[in-house]
């Protein structure tokens, strides 16, 4: 097995991610994209722990692992209350704050 | 480069899972049906964890099978299905002609990680004796040196679990 195949592995998952962040409109559409980016990020840790012959890839990888949890909860909390206050997740009807 | 030297079961394992993966990725980014590209992910984040343990991390896999696939999944059709009425098809979930901007900046990142992929690392290989790591040394390395950021790590869930009760709470 090469270094590489991984690496590239995560490469494509992460450049497919920043896409549909770009892309996606709908709030949830966005969180499970944000989700393939920390996921390629987790294959590269695994992969420089396995290179490296170490274990802090393994323990960086579970706290990505807990954060993006955190993530998604706190994600789909604030969309629940933007669906309950205007009837819609489309992320380009949040601008209140535009100058 | 022997056929002996190139573990011919791993490669084709992983080339497998890897195409179900990338093939599962597009799909997430590219349906129009949020339930579906719920169900995408989950071919996404289960082939991710059989790479973990293609990587000798039998861990962290196990933690991404439960934590991903088991609550962030269930956590992401609750929102789904808290969020939208319509069932099936929908036109509105992407920006319009976002593609414009999208396919270009995610092929430029893309060419460029490749080119500084193959720079770095060529053929290197990776060491295919190396032990598994157990769960043992996983849990010496958190409670060990990294028991600071693990502490931190528990206020930071402790936050956003009250977070998102205060947020989802209706007054």
């Amino acid at each position: 097995m090469l270094v590489n195949e991984f690496l590239m592995l995560g490469a494509v998952l992460f450049c497919i991610g920043v896409y549909g962040v770009i892309v996606r409109k709908n709030a949830v559409m966005v969180l499970m994209s944000i989700e393939l980016i920390l996921n390629s990020v987790n294959i590269n840790f695994l992969t420089f722990a396995l290179r490296n012959g170490s274990t802090d890839g393994h323990t960086f990888a579970l706290y990505v692992i807990a954060v993006a949890a955190a993530e998604v909860g706190v994600g789909l909390a604030m969309v629940l209350l933007m669906y309950r206050n205007r009837r819609s997740v489309g992320l380009d009807e949040l601008s209140e704050m535009k100058g | 480069m022997l056929a002996s030297d190139m573990l011919v079961a791993q490669n084709v394992g992983f080339f497998i899972i890897a195409a179900a993966m990338v093939v599962g990725a597009l799909r997430v980014v590219t349906t129009r049906n949020v339930v579906h590209a719920a169900l995408w992910l989950v071919v996404v984040l289960s082939g991710a964890a059989a790479q973990y343990v293609l990587l000798a991390a039998e861990f962290v896999a196990i933690t991404q099978i439960m934590v991903y696939i088991g609550a962030v999944m269930v956590l992401f059709l609750f929102g789904t299905m808290l969020t939208r009425a319509q069932i099936g098809a929908e036109d509105n979930l992407n920006n319009a002609k976002s593609w414009i901007f999208g396919v270009p900046v995610a092929v430029l990142m893309l060419a460029t990680l490749v080119i500084a992929l193959n720079d770095g690392f060529g053929n290197e290989k990776l060491p295919m004796d190396a032990p598994v790591v157990n769960t043992q040394q996983v849990s010496d390395q958190i409670f060990g040196p990294y028991l600071l950021p693990f502490w931190a790590l528990s206020f930071v869930l402790l936050a956003a679990a009250i977070g998102a009760i205060v947020l989802a709470r209706r007054d």
